[in-house]
């Protein structure tokens, strides 16, 4: 026992690496079932607050860009909404119910952090569970989908943006309402991949791809972004497809965070099924 | 050393908070991204105990790793920086600066041995954080071309920061 000890004290700088090492590693690891490491991501409240801080200060140089996008964005609803009432006055009887609460709800925020350049980005929010953000909610913009909450706590929360191969999407190619799976390619900010299209179906480069609604985060008809693309990888029945995403990740700064009031019924109800 | 205690505690916030609100969002193509809070490991001087400059690599690693989301990325690869410092320090200076408890900066070092010193460190702590990053991920080429250009941007940065601080 003794000569344990004594080695250990003659080779403690070596034991320490090691120590230290193995712990990293583990960290490492048990990131991937990624709700664990709560503590250990910048929605800790500390790390927000400096990237808050710095955001604030950020914002003033992107001001011009931003009430551009927003009044075009204003343009755009008031637009549909014009349209909406028209159909209203044309068909009278298909009144919407107003009884019922909404099936989506948005809540605003913004961008604090945001990387476009690692194989895994994640995006930090100044919004968390005290504003009634919680995991699994979905974050768009006015482009077009941008990622999913995973980590929040009381005034900041994480989550998974696109650009991160752990999140895959149900999407869907919006004109012949096929559904697949988007995921990042790993190689390019703008780009990502859209799988387990059937290669007999017809696609067309341009076509759009949107949300498809599968996944109870998302709205359906979100847009994602347009084929740029496509081929059949040889030995498969599915078409290999290039999507440029329609979100910019690098100019990013206000979101909407998407709740679905209905997810918890939904996933209640589609339980009963896997239960057999 | 005692003296040079404000002087490191600054240095180590200003370089991580220089890391992560400035260097972590130059993003040319995604393929650049320089690490330079390594300076601090490199700065500490060479008398520093083993367990000491073992803590601080954890240390520094592990906020890095908090606020780029990474836990455990940042910090091993700042932990085996720690651990082959004494070697890489051995390899590229001499005796009587060793033992000597200067921070061994640009001025002490002499350019020379300060560009050795510096390459070797950045590219054995790039290395261990690329590969870690990219780890359930193809693209061996990919990932060692980030890897190099990186590494050159962070030799580039850390050189021209030694210029800035201690041209005296």
């Amino acid at each position: 026992m003794r000569s344990l000890f004594r080695f250990l004290a003659r080779n403690y700088f070596l034991m320490m690496f090691l120590a230290l090492e193995v712990i990293s590693v583990v960290l490492m690891v048990s990131f991937n079932n990624y709700q664990r490491v709560t503590f250990l991501n910048s929605s800790n409240s500390m790390f927000g607050e400096v990237y808050e801080r710095f955001s604030t200060m950020d914002d003033y140089f992107s001001l011009g860009r931003t009430n551009a996008r927003l009044s075009a964005e204003n343009a755009s609803l008031r637009k549909q909404l014009y349209a909406r009432i028209a159909n209203q006055e044309k068909y009278p009887i298909n009144r919407p119910d107003t009884v019922e609460a909404p099936a989506y709800i948005f809540t605003s925020a913004k961008v604090i952090s945001n990387s476009a350049n690692k194989q895994f980005n994640y995006i930090t929010l100044n919004k968390g569970s005290r504003q009634g953000i919680k995991p699994d909610m979905g974050i768009i913009n006015d482009q077009g989908v941008v990622g999913v909450i995973t980590n929040v706590s009381p005034n900041f929360s994480t989550g998974l943006s696109i650009l991160n191969k752990r999140l895959g999407i149900p999407a869907k190619i919006s004109k012949i309402n096929y559904f697949g799976n988007l995921v990042w390619d790993g190689e390019h900010y703008n780009t990502a991949d859209l799988k387990e299209i059937p290669f007999h179906i017809i696609v067309n480069v341009g076509d759009t791809i949107v949300t498809s609604g599968y996944s109870n985060v998302f709205p359906e008809g979100i847009m994602i972004g347009t084929i740029t693309k496509f081929d059949v990888e040889s030995g498969t029945n599915f078409y290999n497809i290039k999507v440029e995403l329609s979100t910019n990740f690098k100019t990013l700064k206000y979101v909407e965070v998407v709740q679905n009031t209905k997810r918890a019924e939904l996933i209640k109800l589609e339980s009963n099924n896997t239960g057999e | 050393m005692i003296k040079d205690l404000g002087k490191y505690v600054i240095m180590f916030v200003v370089l991580v908070l220089v890391q992560v609100l400035i260097l972590n969002n130059i993003q040319v193509s995604g393929l650049i991204n320089p690490y330079i809070y390594i300076l601090f490991i490199l700065l500490l001087p060479f008398t520093i105990p083993g367990y000491l400059l073992l803590g601080l690599s954890f240390l520094l690693g592990i906020t890095v790793d908090i606020f780029n989301n990474t836990p455990g990325i940042h910090a091993g690869a700042t932990v085996l920086l720690g651990f082959l410092r004494p070697a890489i320090a051995q390899l590229v200076s001499s005796r009587e600066i060793l033992e000597k408890g200067n921070m061994p900066n640009l001025t002490h070092l002499g350019f020379a041995s300060f560009l050795k010193y510096t390459v070797i460190a950045v590219l054995i702590h790039h290395l261990f954080l690329f590969y870690a990053e990219s780890f359930s991920f193809g693209g061996f080429f990919e990932t060692f071309i980030r890897y190099i250009i990186s590494s050159i941007f962070s030799i580039l940065i850390i050189l021209g920061s030694q210029f800035i601080v201690f041209k005296s």
